[in-house]
């Protein structure tokens, strides 16, 4: 038995070949624009809405959805002849959602309210799909930003997004004109993360720990476990030329503000909704809600981000990279699934794909990169609409391999480094 | 004759200041592009998950008071649209004249594929009048 278990893992290993049964390659890579070296298959397909996806050290796919199928909200996928390709699935979960990870032998999902826990069994299953343990129950769910994306740490805590129901804090939400309200009474109970412990049942506000605030929408984090500190991709704000049309022009609007990432401690404050960060002034800018002009400074007190991408391009996930499969380059860099901009029209949108930030000490070493392109089928988006695939989750296999889910068709794409 | 100068003087500054107070006249599609496109698109396709698309949707091509009614007040329901749910919070456009919300919805109402019947100023005036 113990024979099995070590030639299983050596399969697993040396990407199956070991096993007579080899990984079927894709001569068109999945569609996908890859840096050279880069290969990619479609592990699974037609799931429908998949959002955050989590891989076992088999190799199975749990995926979870924010659109049923059948009935089901998480869907388990496996490939039974080791080719790569999943050829089971079995559903389970009645709930739509966002988040899903694999910690310590138990997988965790979340609804839009509440963070569930299975205990898995023989083979990473289930052992209860159908009884699982309400850990966080209750979180604020009101129409925006209601997924509660979430990450875990090595100290058995779950750290949550819950979401502001809101763009700007505005009196009339995305009304042209309409200021802030002074001070933000979304604040207090959204926008921003909250840390949970993992093994305790029906937790609520009061039972945790309020970790950040001033994030209006993060639906992209992972645990650094180098620098052992979370970091999150923001969702910057939208509509700045919709709400003051005098102050910023279509174009501004399309380009600020910045998609920011953020390193989290205990107490940080990003400062949502009184301020935006300018990607191309590199400043903090006052949020026109509260009296900017897209040019005054924010004084008050907000980190600063670790990296600003450009606007509206929508991060639905990151992960920091940790396997041995890709080039040096790459290890323990940070990969964000861009799903792809609305609010840029009637400028073209930007965003579908997957991209990369080198990291060392903890730190960016270099400038941010496209990693992964072609999701969208198309040279030029008008409308998100038209894509045919947009990145939402990230997750790494035992193997190295980088797994990108598509809530479009429900496409889940393996990537592998294959050059020898 | 000094009289008629200045009368026609006086007449071309009036036309030219009724002129500057009043804009031009926008179309439907130029109203679309202001106050809808960023979140509906420019094809009029929404955007998944976010935004509801305007086609192919009874929302749009059916009830004009409904419509009418929806685009005067906003929405910040979580209802299904044709069975999709839409996250993003619809502003109250009540600040545009009866004449620009029948002007946008007829164009809405006959493009991207849409085929249904025109809204008029009237129609706007009368559901206005029932949610004060």
């Amino acid at each position: 038995m113990k024979t099995l278990y070590y030639l299983f893992i050596l399969c697993l290993i040396s990407g199956l070949n070991a096993c007579g049964q080899s990984l079927k390659q894709d001569a068109s890579n999945a569609e996908l624009k890859l840096p050279s070296g880069f290969t990619a298959i479609k592990a699974a397909d037609g799931l429908g809405e998949a959002r955050h996806i989590a891989i076992t050290s088999d190799g199975d796919i749990f995926v979870k959805l924010s659109k049923l199928k059948d009935g089901k909200g998480i869907y388990l996928l496996q490939d039974v002849n080791k080719d790569g390709h999943m050829d089971k699935t079995s559903g389970f979960g009645n709930y739509t959602g966002t988040g899903i990870y694999i910690k310590d032998g138990y997988l965790y999902a979340s609804s839009d309210e509440d963070v569930y826990r299975y205990k898995l069994g023989a083979n990473n299953k289930p052992v209860d799909p159908n009884h699982p343990e309400k850990i966080i129950a209750g979180l604020i769910s009101r129409h925006e930003h209601e997924a509660k994306a979430f990450t875990l740490d090595n100290d058995g805590n779950v750290y949550v997004n819950i979401g502001a129901y809101s763009n700007s804090c505005q009196e009339r939400d995305r009304s042209k004109g309409s200021m802030g309200i002074q001070p933000c009474p979304i604040l207090d109970s959204a926008a921003g993360i909250w840390e949970f412990k993992t093994n305790i049942a029906n937790q609520s506000y009061d039972d945790g720990v309020h970790y950040a605030t001033g994030l209006r929408n993060v639906v992209g984090l992972d645990w650094n476990t180098q620098t052992n500190s979370l970091f999150v991709m923001q969702h910057g704000r939208d509509q700045l030329h919709d709400i003051f049309p005098d102050l910023f022009t279509e174009q501004q609007s399309a380009e600020l503000p910045a998609e920011c990432m953020y390193e989290l401690h205990n107490g940080s404050n990003c400062g949502w909704p009184y301020m935006y960060y300018d990607q191309i002034q590199h400043k903090k800018i006052l949020a026109p809600e509260y009296g900017g002009d897209g040019k005054k400074e924010y004084t008050g007190d907000a980190q600063d981000p670790v990296v600003a991408f450009p606007g509206h391009m929508a991060p639905n996930d990151l992960l920091f990279y940790t396997g041995d499969m890709f080039p040096e380059k790459y290890k323990n860099g940070a990969f964000i699934a861009f799903h792809g901009s609305w609010n840029r029209a009637p400028e073209p949108q930007k965003g579908f794909f997957v991209a990369f930030v080198p990291f060392k000490d903890g730190k960016p070493s270099g400038d941010w990169e496209i990693f992964a392109d072609g999701f969208s089928g198309k040279n030029e988006i008008a409308s998100p609409g038209d894509a045919e695939h947009r990145p939402c989750g990230l997750a790494q296999g035992l193997d190295g391999s980088l797994y990108v889910s598509d809530d479009v068709k429900g496409t889940i794409y393996r990537i592998m480094y294959t050059a020898k | 004759m000094r009289k008629i100068i200045v009368c026609t003087c006086i007449m071309a500054f009036i036309a030219v200041s009724a002129q500057k107070q009043q804009p031009a006249k926008q179309s439907g599609s130029e109203l679309y592009k202001q106050y809808c496109l960023s979140c509906h698109q420019v094809n009029g396709s929404g955007v998944p998950r976010m935004n509801p698309p305007l086609i192919k949707t009874s929302y749009v091509t059916g009830d004009k008071k409904k419509l009418i009614k929806w685009v005067l007040q906003g929405s910040v329901e979580n209802v299904p649209i044709d069975g999709n749910y839409y996250s993003n919070n619809m502003p109250a456009q009540n600040y545009l004249t009866d004449q620009q919300i029948a002007d946008v919805l007829t164009y809405i109402r006959s493009s991207f594929g849409n085929k249904a019947s025109a809204v008029t100023a009237a129609e706007v005036k009368t559901v206005r009048a029932s949610i004060k």
